[in-house]
């Protein structure tokens, strides 16, 4: 029986059992019209008869499937030959894909080609293929077997307990309580999974490239021969000129998302009708709302475009992905967040300051820029931290409208890569896990988690020491 | 002296009442006299408020500036959309020779159809074409004319022709009116109506003639684009359509849907209605606002490198995107979902409490109904941000090129906006069309998304 079907199975049998707790309960109290004997509701027993029915199995399941490959494929290379065993890992990991690629067909058709077949490496691989078929089978079996049984028994072994005073009520709550404990674990366990994997792989690529190099290096190129003879494939791992693309694009980004989003959150504030208000609002939302994706083609294919003929009419040289486009588009894309982030810290600052200001004569400007804002001040900064953070952490805009040369330039016209760019593009596509080049990625997304993960906790200790001044 | 006095004056007369008016009148005129920061004060008035005046403009010029690029924007996307949704068909007079076909004349029913699966109609398609381009100038057509000639059409020309003798044997050496596909190229000169010889143009001065002349004789049509919305993804421009994508992105959003929101729904009611205050309860706080800003890209790293590599589940399926894009909203989710939590009344707790309710019953029977719109109303907006994600995606490989629409979340699939970015990609200028339409596509998906958040938030909000 295959997992979803399995699944189903299970599903019935889980309803099944709520209503086989509920007849039991019935029975124990001696009929139905004896319910009030005992300690819980009948559906409380019911209920309980079928989270102890569906959840050992399900999990027994869930552990199954995830082990099933890994522990068949160990007891497939221990049936093989001595000489193939003691191949590399590359190599018998190359031999396990021919089988398993063999094993897909259908056994009938592997062993009409067994007997076909002359050649006696190609006899053993077949021969393994159908071994593995072999193994999956009883695999499967044993796997509908236990689970059925699991479940079985544990509504057994928990009915065989009902009597009248049995806390069905109690036992159910604290299964539900363990439950929900599980779900609020998993942001722990998420960001657990994001070090170990960032982490793990990084070690890894530390080990064949040094961590200055990495850090301090001043020439990327992570094409790495394949054979000696080859040219261009030095492979050097410096990250510097990305790290400086990254913070050119996000400086140009906020040079535009800065001044902007603040005077749209000071106009809104303080300043708008409200119904300007009314239409302003929905237009944020709707810039904030564009996936990046869409602001990526955007920058590619109509703001580069409009930057270069600009650029040429002046008598510039502008690089087609220059990181200008990149920069003012992904700009656009945070000025939403930027003025509202900066709308709730100056709508934060208690009343009493604005109308003491205003109350001494001051303009509204006067009041804003020199009231208002250094009282907002921590919160803004907080904002702007933020939005620094998503900018190095956005991917869709720079893939599409940045270049892949990383060069260490500070001209805005130039073309440059990003953290992001560099990740995305050694990741997609043709790789093999463990060649240096696929590990930088996971050394960058170590760097890009890291800055971020400083950024936003810094943001936060910003914001909260503001708010403990006035609340 | 005199832009001192009147100055406070007509301040003043800005104020409302008569009375208070000539009092202030009084005292400014006494303190003027006496003192001169007041008289500094007024002098400098004029700039003051000049400045007023600047600032509010420029603060009003960056709401403005919002709006425009907002307009600028939609505007661009949608102008540049609007030519995929219509496309240029060609009416030929096709011949379904026998002998062309290489079929037996003499075949009929069933026998027949049978070999016509296997014909040869490319060659019925290109002889029948090129005599339509045979007239008093030219009487024969060069190989290299020949080769132009057949690149006029879609290259599903030959199939189309096919399925409309399969669907209609009878036609079988009979000549036949049939409407095809023009090719891509041809299709953005008809559109767009490009100079000859500028960039970017692939037809040559002899196809446009060609083309002409097929439009002076009324074969040529512009129809509206069905195939966008019922095909799949392919690498002719002509062919290629949303459908794929679309049904990734449904079984996707589904996966994600099914985690996210009991996950997130379970997780906030614990943080807000169990958890004690201790440290790890701060802990897990910390985390899920921290996940909140952690670039999606790296949920992608994390899916790969756990989902895909340790635990063996399938590259480029909906599972494991739909399984990324879970760990990544479930922080959106939980935080609206804690605020809507938090919004029920304490009251409503204790009364149940109070009846006898154990807190689980509490919880689950009176928080939760309570809470649900506006917790719907937070899942919904996470839901609408992992409609428009696209960097985790790439990394757990649903960029590849997918022609079959897929049909459950373990096949290969594709998601809408990794669609658009590969047709972005692509160097085919009619994909420029499409993938404006596309994104349009997605716009449109999000729009009701967020409206159907609305709605319900202000329904709520009602209550």
């Amino acid at each position: 029986m295959n997992s979803s079907l399995l699944f189903a199975v299970l599903l019935c049998l889980t309803l099944l059992s709520y209503w086989f707790g509920i007849k039991r309960s019935l029975k124990v109290a001696g009929g139905s019209e004896h319910r009030k004997e005992l300690t819980c509701l009948p559906e409380q027993f019911g209920l309980l008869t079928a989270m102890v029915c569906g959840l050992p199995a399900l999990i027994t399941l869930l552990i199954f499937n995830s082990a099933e490959q890994f522990v068949i494929e160990l007891l497939l290379t221990n049936t093989l030959p001595l000489s193939i065993q003691s191949l590399s890992a590359i190599d018998l990991g190359l031999y396990l894909n021919n089988i398993r690629s063999l094993a897909s067909s259908d056994s009938a058709a592997l062993t009409a080609l067994l007997q076909t077949s002359v050649d006696s490496a190609e006899q053993a691989q077949v021969h393994a293929a159908l071994t593995l078929q072999n193994l999956f089978e009883k695999s499967s079996w044993l796997k509908t077997a236990l689970v059925l049984i699991i479940a079985v028994v544990s509504v057994i072994l928990l009915v065989s307990k009902f009597n009248l005073t049995f806390k069905a009520r109690q036992k159910s709550e604290a299964i539900v309580k363990a439950l929900l404990v599980a779900s609020s674990a998993i942001a722990i366990l998420t960001t657990l999974g994001i070090v170990v994997s960032v982490l793990f792989e990084s070690i890894q690529f530390f080990k064949s490239v040094p961590a200055t190099d990495f850090m301090f290096g001043t020439h990327w190129s992570p094409q790495t021969a394949m054979r000696s003879d080859q040219i261009g494939g030095s492979g050097s791992f410096g990250a510097i000129p990305l790290f400086a693309g990254t913070m050119l694009i996000t400086f140009i980004a906020m040079l535009l998302a800065v001044p902007v989003g603040l005077m749209i959150a000071i106009y809104l504030s303080q300043y708008a009708s409200v119904k300007l208000r009314s239409i302003a609002k929905p237009m944020l939302e709707v810039l904030a709302g564009i996936p990046t994706v869409v602001y990526g083609f955007f920058a590619a294919l109509t703001v580069a475009p409009v930057i270069r003929s600009a650029g040429e009419y002046f008598g510039l040289s502008v690089a087609s992905e220059s990181a200008l486009a990149a920069g003012l588009v992904m700009g656009t894309m945070i000025i939403p967040f930027v003025s509202s982030l900066s709308e709730d810290a100056i709508s934060a600052v208690p009343n009493d300051l604005k109308e003491a200001s205003l109350g001494m004569g001051a303009t509204s400007s006067e009041t804003v820029v020199k009231v208002l804002l250094p009282a907002a001040l921590p919160g803004i900064v907080g904002a702007i931290l933020l939005a620094v953070s998503r900018a190095i952490g956005e991917t869709m805009i720079v893939v599409m409208a940045a270049g892949m040369a990383a060069n260490l330039t500070a001209n805005p016209l130039d073309s440059v890569t990003t953290v992001t760019v560099q990740i995305v593009t050694l990741l997609t596509g043709d790789q093999e896990f463990d060649s240096p080049k696929t590990l930088a990625a996971f050394a960058l997304g170590l760097m890009l988690f890291v800055t971020t993960l400083g950024l936003n906790i810094m943001a936060l200790k910003v914001v909260r020491k503001y708010r403990e001044q006035y609340d | 002296m005199t832009n001192s006095t009147t100055s406070p004056k007509t301040l003043a007369n800005k104020s409302t009442k008569n009375c208070i008016k000539k009092n202030i009148k009084k005292s400014t005129k006494v303190t003027t006299t006496m003192s001169s920061t007041t008289e500094k004060v007024a002098l400098s008035l004029k700039k003051r408020h000049q400045k007023e005046k600047r600032f509010k403009a420029f603060g009003l010029f960056s709401v403005l500036f919002g709006f425009m690029l907002v307009v600028i924007l939609l505007g661009d996307i949608t102008s540049k959309a609007l030519p995929a949704f219509h496309q240029h068909w060609v009416k030929l007079d096709i011949n379904y020779q026998g002998d062309w076909l290489g079929v037996d004349e003499r075949l009929s029913g069933y026998e027949l159809t049978k070999q016509l699966k296997g014909a040869n109609f490319r060659k019925v398609l290109k002889n029948s074409i090129y005599p339509m381009f045979i007239d008093e100038q030219v009487t024969k057509l060069s190989r290299k004319d020949k080769r132009a000639v057949f690149k006029l059409f879609s290259t599903n020309g030959e199939f189309t022709i096919r399925d409309a003798l399969l669907a209609s044997p009878e036609n079988f050496n009979q000549t036949v009116s049939i409407w095809i596909k023009l090719d891509d190229d041809v299709d953005v000169y008809l559109k767009e109506g490009f100079a000859l010889g500028e960039a970017g143009l692939r037809i040559n001065e002899k196809q446009a003639n060609w083309l002409a002349k097929l439009q002076r004789e009324q074969r040529i049509e512009s129809r509206f684009n069905v195939g966008f919305f019922t095909a799949s993804d392919s690498r002719e421009p002509e062919l290629a359509g949303v459908r794929g994508a679309l049904t990734g992105t449904l079984l996707t959003m589904f996966v994600t849907i099914l985690l996210s929101f009991p996950l997130g729904v379970a997780g906030a009611l614990y943080l807000e209605e169990f958890a004690p205050k201790n440290r790890i309860t701060d802990l897990i706080e910390i985390n899920i606002n921290n996940l909140a800003a952690v670039p999606s890209i790296v949920f992608g790293l994390l899916g790969l490198a756990i989902i895909i590599n340790v635990f063996g589940l399938p590259r480029s399926a909906p599972l494991v995107g739909g399984i990324v894009l879970t760990l990544m909203t479930l922080p959106t989710i939980i935080i609206a979902s804690r605020a809507a939590i938090k919004a029920v009344p304490p009251s409503i707790r204790e009364a149940a409490l109070g009846l006898g309710a154990s807190k689980m019953q509490v919880t689950f029977s009176h928080v939760l109904p309570q809470a649900m719109p506006g917790i719907i109303t937070g899942a919904i907006i996470g839901v609408a941000q992992a409609l428009g994600e696209t960097a985790p995606l790439l990394m757990i490989g649903m960029v590849a090129f997918i022609v079959d629409i897929p049909t459950s979340i373990v096949d290969s699939a594709t998601v809408l906006p990794v669609q658009i970015f590969l047709w972005a990609d692509s160097p085919e200028r009619a994909f420029l069309a499409k993938t404006s339409a596309a994104i349009l596509v997605l716009l449109t998906l999000l729009l009701v998304i967020n409206v159907t958040a609305t709605v319900l938030r202000s329904k709520f909000e009602k209550k």
